[in-house]
């Protein structure tokens, strides 16, 4: 998931017609265009795709790590192929991204560096832990399922880059929900405490996942302008809504109670009713002070260091190859 | 550190359907060989592929977008080109 962060405060403010050339951009918008990296565009819109594309792609790969801690303990060969599956495709995802995010003229490395200083955010939902075996299926379930929520409307997004890498991402994204309602799926139709484990699991994700949609559509600071540029075409709020009136009934399937009083079918609006989201907790897991915050940034930061001397090894290689090749030429 | 970033690469693959190569997508690796091997892991995990090119990025010549009125323009007023511009009598089934 996990674009979730770009709309909190800080970001481009309106779009104010200006040149001739951001007007023509602006038409190109609105008869719903691509635009494409080598195409003139407004330095927010770039601005505003490079902080949302290179969010979403840090998400997809702190987003291993929770699940990435379970493959040696799956309990059994067949869930641990489908987890390393599942793993290995978010991995993919964050590289379609990081790559998408390069066409608008950043490098890598700068990204990943911002990620590392904690300049960059990435998705609350991975600030959590994963306590049990039956964390793999809610995360399934009901994280890559709000992510699918998010992203299928992405597929449309206005820069070409973005929308494609979406597409390809979304392709990947139902097998990983499916995985995960087939774990909790086994859990609820196995043993009192296989069951019980299936009910914890929900009562630790259900909030942080509804929080993940973002803040309500009445704080979000720059909506508006993602809106108006096509990145965005579904708002939290909305997204949200979608999720919930999907998901209640599949916990009523597998037998698990959400955990909140105040859930409730509205015939009225033809939704479901939720209590209050604790947003408080929402911006402390944003802003880095979630309950596995640091940890989940000091193993990337890790991965990244241990991982440097192959890197180079790798490219002192290369460029004595292509050296050698030169010279024998 | 980013003159220490390994190259970019672009992607190309074709379907079991024999169809063309396509461009799927970029990664960066230290050279050719390696940027195969990792095109295969990540453009090819549920066999979308039965052959794999890769390019590097930079030597790719791209048609500059300010051009594209002059470039492609021309062409939206020769419809005749397309088999439809022709209207053939009933009689005439397939053609
Ligand atoms: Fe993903
Ligand atoms: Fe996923």
């Amino acid at each position: 998931m996990y674009t979730q962060a770009m709309d909190i405060p800080g970001g481009p403010k309106a779009v104010a017609p200006g040149s001739p050339e951001e007007a023509a951009f602006n038409a190109r918008i609105a008869r719903d265009e691509k635009i494409e990296p080598r195409d003139w565009m407004p330095e927010a819109y770039r601005k505003t795709l490079v902080r949302q594309i290179s969010q979403h792609a840090h998400s997809e790969v702190v987003g291993m790590l929770p699940e990435g801690n379970w493959i040696t303990r799956a309990p059994s060969l067949k869930r641990k192929a489908i987890l390393m599956a599942k793993v290995q495709d978010e991995g993919g995802h964050g590289l379609y991204l990081y790559a998408a995010a390069e066409t608008l003229g950043v490098s890598r490395d700068d990204l990943i560096d911002a990620l590392h200083a904690g300049k960059a955010k990435y998705s609350s939902i991975f600030n959590y832990a994963a306590l049990s075996w039956a964390d793999m299926g809610a995360i399934g379930w009901l994280v890559d399922g709000a992510a699918i929520m998010n992203q299928i409307p992405l597929c449309r997004c206005s820069y070409g880059p973005y929308a494609r890498a979406m597409i390809r991402i979304c392709k990947e994204e139902s097998f990983h929900q499916r995985q995960g309602f087939d774990i909790m799926l086994a859990l609820c139709r196995g043993t009192p405490a296989q069951k019980q484990m299936a009910q914890d699991a929900l009562d630790r994700w259900w909030w942080p996942v509804v929080q993940m949609f973002g803040p309500p559509d009445a704080d979000s600071v720059h909506s508006g302008a993602t809106m108006a540029w096509g990145i965005k075409r579904i708002s939290n709020d909305d997204l949200r809504q979608k999720f919930i009136d999907a998901t209640v009934p599949q916990a009523e399937l597998l037998g698990l109670t959400i955990p909140d009083p105040h859930l409730k079918w509205n015939g009225e609006r033809g939704h479901y009713d939720i209590g209050p989201i604790d947003w408080d907790e929402f911006w402390r897991a944003v802003g880095g002070d979630g309950p596995c915050s640091r940890e989940r940034i000091a193993t990337r930061v890790r991965a990244q260091e241990e991982g440097a001397w192959v890197r180079e090894a790798a490219l002192a290689h290369a460029r004595k190859q292509a050296a050698r090749a030169r010279k024998a030429a | 550190m980013s003159n220490n970033e390994w190259p970019l690469w672009e992607v190309f693959i074709r379907s079991k359907q024999g169809l063309d190569h396509r461009h799927v997508g970029s990664l960066h690796a230290a050279d050719a060989k390696q940027a195969v091997q990792m095109a295969r892991d990540v453009y090819t995990r549920r066999m979308e592929g039965v052959s794999i090119w890769v390019v590097a990025s930079e030597a790719i010549t791209a048609s500059d977008p300010d051009d594209k009125a002059e470039l492609f323009e021309p062409m939206a007023d020769k419809v005749y080109r397309h088999p439809t511009f022709y209207k053939l009598p009933k009689e005439v089934e397939h053609m």
